[in-house]
């Protein structure tokens, strides 16, 4: 295959594990954000936790293999983001690394105290990663300085502009409304109500933000500077957030967990036609942005890689799909049904 | 960039590096106990195999999510502080990566998830796949990282691009089939065993030492006392074999090693070496003849080239400059790690040989210190592994072709590194210490604590009351 198809190939490749990371993930976190305040006996927050405890570990991989296939296939994509987000990726580290410990650690001691604090701290380390992630994406759309070496300029407040917390926020509203609908679908009796009518509040929210987030994204002009037209995407995904509105009064708990679902995945596909072929877009000179065509690794790579992650991928979406059939039952607040 | 940036991100590189070292060897290792005693009570149905599976199987998670948690920081920082590194070596070492992320890391996470919430809820069968499948994956993982650091230490499968300036693959294979990562391996892979054997033998003993849940702990500790000498073993002569091909691929580090000065033939080994502050001089030092040689090249009268020699070939091939590791903490840190490697091997021999002899080796005077102590030693040997052969590459990031100032990244300022470098020791501090305090609390607890999911289903210890 021609260089440039595996270029446009691992764009497409890489935009799906993001995709699958916001997707999966996004409960995740939605469900970390949710726990102290939906769950309010130690009973009510286990049960919370347990609805994730298989799975999370395994969705936060996702973002392990976007990073490292961002690495493979576009090595200054990769070198110019990281180094040039540093610090905000240093607080989304931190915030992982807090969540991850603290779903093993929290069961491992009865103290209302210390499972207080690690409940906060799943909090904390759901909270931040959610925020960084809009607003490292936001900013992506919008355009960070980048000189003609590809290196960044800016620091840390350079992305706290509006444009980039705007879109912190709406990702933090949907991906609670995302949460909050997984564990309606997750959890039995009053709790299942709970986050049913959490969802109900969450979405007017998520829907104003994220309403104000494609007026700006329109009037700015950041919609206007890749090659591809999202076609019906992005209003596709207005619209299906809209109808979850109507679902989650309805009580139709599937329908609203995929209509969220729905939108955050032609969010994405809007985000990703939005860039091609930029990568990294440079707001100092167009000519500096980075693309797929200036960014990528070799030929050979790229056809070693594609082969691999052709025999691969497949493998791991049936295992991965496996084990949420698994443990698809509802979780009670039984004690005895309980692991962490 | 200057001089600060770079020596804070060598600091942070160095710290967060050895610290998630400190447990991957243990989930290795401990993984295929795990695995292999879960699946002895399939077999038998021994309750004695299902309480050794669940203790051990209790800490291997403790242990666990300290190493998850801090593998994350590692493949970030590659692009957060050497973003010169990724982009020369993209092609080549994201591969590896990227292959670890889809093979290893997706089992390892996927398969332990089924494990933990998968007993009574999936059939017996499929959750000790599970616990293979994750055990799989963790060593999985490490194959192909190291694979990657193999290509730092011995490039291999590439040529320079002449107009980017990048190395770029050309031989899938041959980076995968690396002598260098598979002498690595060989060498990891084994002492991961090592690891959980000693810890095994330690926590064992001190069950033992009072009497408690003696079939648990008898067994296990014999069970250890076994793979522990075989893989001391092995991971001598991995050890060994990789000192040979140093010999040839890396002659500077072989030497800096050594604190090998003039080249010989035959070389001496250097019993005892003082060199002054600056770690570059020799001033004193005791030697035996000809072994050096024979550590080389198995033979006791080839010739061993010295790091004067040496730096003056660099310097004709690549530029003025220093090419010399810092000798003081090669030399140092190897004979650290040799010796302890050696003290293994003895103390699981010993241990082996005294299960074999004595019904009630629990009663001998060296049981109430020596398995205990000998805890200690793993982590030692694999610190002191670690910083000499990353110390060793020095100046080279890539040996040959990229100096580590050249790779870091030009963006970062001293404040965002201080930043950093005090947030990550400030957290990972922290965690060492809950983290320990939970696998004491859980070792000396013993099998019955770990025997329930969860400390709220059965009170089994003081204070669980709730």
């Amino acid at each position: 295959m021609s260089h440039q198809t595996l270029q446009t190939i691992w764009f497409i490749l890489i935009a799906i594990l993001w995709i699958g990371f916001f997707f999966l993930e996004g409960f995740d976190f939605g469900v970390g954000m949710l726990l102290p305040f939906l769950g309010k006996t130690d009973e009510e927050r286990r049960a919370i936790i347990n609805t994730i405890g298989s799975v999370w570990d395994g969705n936060e991989v996702w973002l392990l293999t976007a990073g490292g296939a961002t690495f493979a296939a576009f090595p200054h994509w990769y070198a110019t983001m990281f180094s040039g987000f540093y610090l905000a990726l240093f607080l989304l580290l931190v915030g992982l690394i807090l969540r991850g410990v603290s779903f093993e650690y929290r069961s491992k001691n009865p103290d209302p105290k210390w499972r207080n604090r690690f409940d906060w701290m799943i909090f904390t380390g759901s909270l931040l990663p959610s925020v960084l992630l809009g607003t490292a994406f936001a900013n992506l759309l919008r355009g960070v300085p980048i000189d003609q070496s590809m290196t960044y300029t800016g620091n840390l407040f350079t992305l706290l502009n509006p444009y980039g917390l705007l879109g912190g926020l709406t990702t933090t509203a949907v991906f609670l409304l995302h949460g909050a609908n997984f564990l309606s679908l997750k959890l039995d009796g009053k709790l299942r109500e709970e986050a049913r009518a959490a969802a109900g509040k969450i979405w007017g929210v998520a829907v104003v933000l994220y309403i104000l987030l494609a007026i700006f994204t329109y009037i700015s002009g950041y919609w206007a500077r890749g090659m591809v037209n999202p076609g019906i995407a992005p209003i596709t995904a207005l619209v299906v957030l809209l109808a979850a509105g109507y679902t989650i009064r309805q009580k139709m708990e599937g329908w609203s967990f995929a209509l969220v679902a729905l939108n955050i995945v032609l969010t994405q596909v809007t985000f990703f036609s939005l860039m091609f072929p930029n990568v990294m877009i440079s707001s100092l000179n167009p000519a500096w942005n980075l693309t797929i065509y200036n960014a990528s690794s070799s030929q050979y790579t790229l056809t070693v890689m594609s082969i691999v992650a052709l025999i691969f991928v497949p493998i791991v979406l049936a295992y991965q799909g496996w084990t949420y059939y698994m443990f698809r039952k509802r979780i009670s607040t039984d004690k005895k049904s309980l692991v962490y | 960039m200057d001089s600060t940036t770079l020596l804070l991100s060598r600091w942070q590189f160095g710290l967060t590096t050895v610290f998630h070292w400190l447990f991957v060897p243990l989930t290795l290792g401990l993984g295929w106990f795990v695995a292999y005693m879960q699946t002895r009570y399939y077999q038998t149905r021994d309750e004695t195999y299902r309480k050794m599976a669940k203790f051990w199987g209790k800490l291997y998670l403790i242990n666990f999510a300290v190493g998850v948690v801090t593998g994350i920081v590692q493949e970030f920082q590659f692009g957060m502080n050497w973003s010169g590194y990724s982009r020369f070596v993209g092609d080549i070492f994201g591969a590896p990566l990227a292959i670890e992320a889809l093979l290893a890391f997706f089992m390892e996470s996927t398969f332990l998830g089924v494990w933990i919430f998968g007993e009574g809820r999936v059939p017996e069968k499929v959750h000790l796949a599970s616990i293979w499948l994750a055990a799989l994956g963790s060593n999985l993982s490490a194959i192909w990282i190291l694979i990657a650091n193999g290509w730092m230490q011995h490039p291999v499968g590439y040529v320079i691009n002449e107009v980017t300036g990048r190395a770029e693959m050309t031989d899938f294979f041959a980076v995968i089939g690396n002598p260098k990562a598979w002498i690595f391996i060989w060498h990891t892979l084994a002492d991961g065993f090592a690891m959980a054997s000693f810890i095994i033998m330690g926590i064992s003993a001190w069950h033992l030492l009072r009497k408690q849940y003696v079939d648990v702990y008898k067994r296990s500790f014999q069970m250890a006392a076994l793979v522990g000498t075989i893989a001391s073993v092995l991971v001598f002569l991995g050890g060994h074999t990789m000192g040979q091909y140093m010999y040839e691929s890396q002659p500077m580090k072989f030497a800096a090693i050594e604190a090998h000065w003039e080249t010989s033939a035959p070389a001496d080994f250097s019993i005892l070496t003082i060199g002054d502050l600056s770690g570059k001089r020799e001033v004193w030092s005791i030697r035996f003849p000809a072994v050096l040689s024979f550590l080389a090249c198995n033979n006791f009268s080839c010739e061993v080239k010295g790091v004067n020699e040496l730096q003056a070939e660099y310097e004709a091939k690549y530029g003025p400059g220093d090419y010399i590791p810092l000798m003081v903490v090669t030399y140092w840190t190897f004979r650290i790690m040799m010796t302890i490697g050696f003290i293994m091997i003895a103390v699981a021999a010993w241990a082996l040989y005294e299960t074999l002899r004595k019904p009630d080796f629990e009663n001998a005077k060296w049981f109430k210190w020596l398995p205990f102590w000998a805890i200690s030693l793993p982590y030692l040997a694999n610190i002191s592994g670690w910083v000499l052969t990353e110390m060793g590459r020095q100046p080279w990031i890539v040996y040959g072709l990229l100096k580590v100032q050249d790779a870091v990244s030009p963006n970062l300022t001293p404040l965002e590194l201080w930043i950093s470098l005090i947030g990550y020791t400030a957290i990972y501090g922290t965690l060492a210490v809950v983290m320990f305090g939970l696998m004491k609390k859980y070792a000396t607890a013993g099998p019955d604590l770990a025997m329930h999911e969860s400390v709220d289903v059965a009170p089994a210890f003081a204070g669980a009351d709730d």
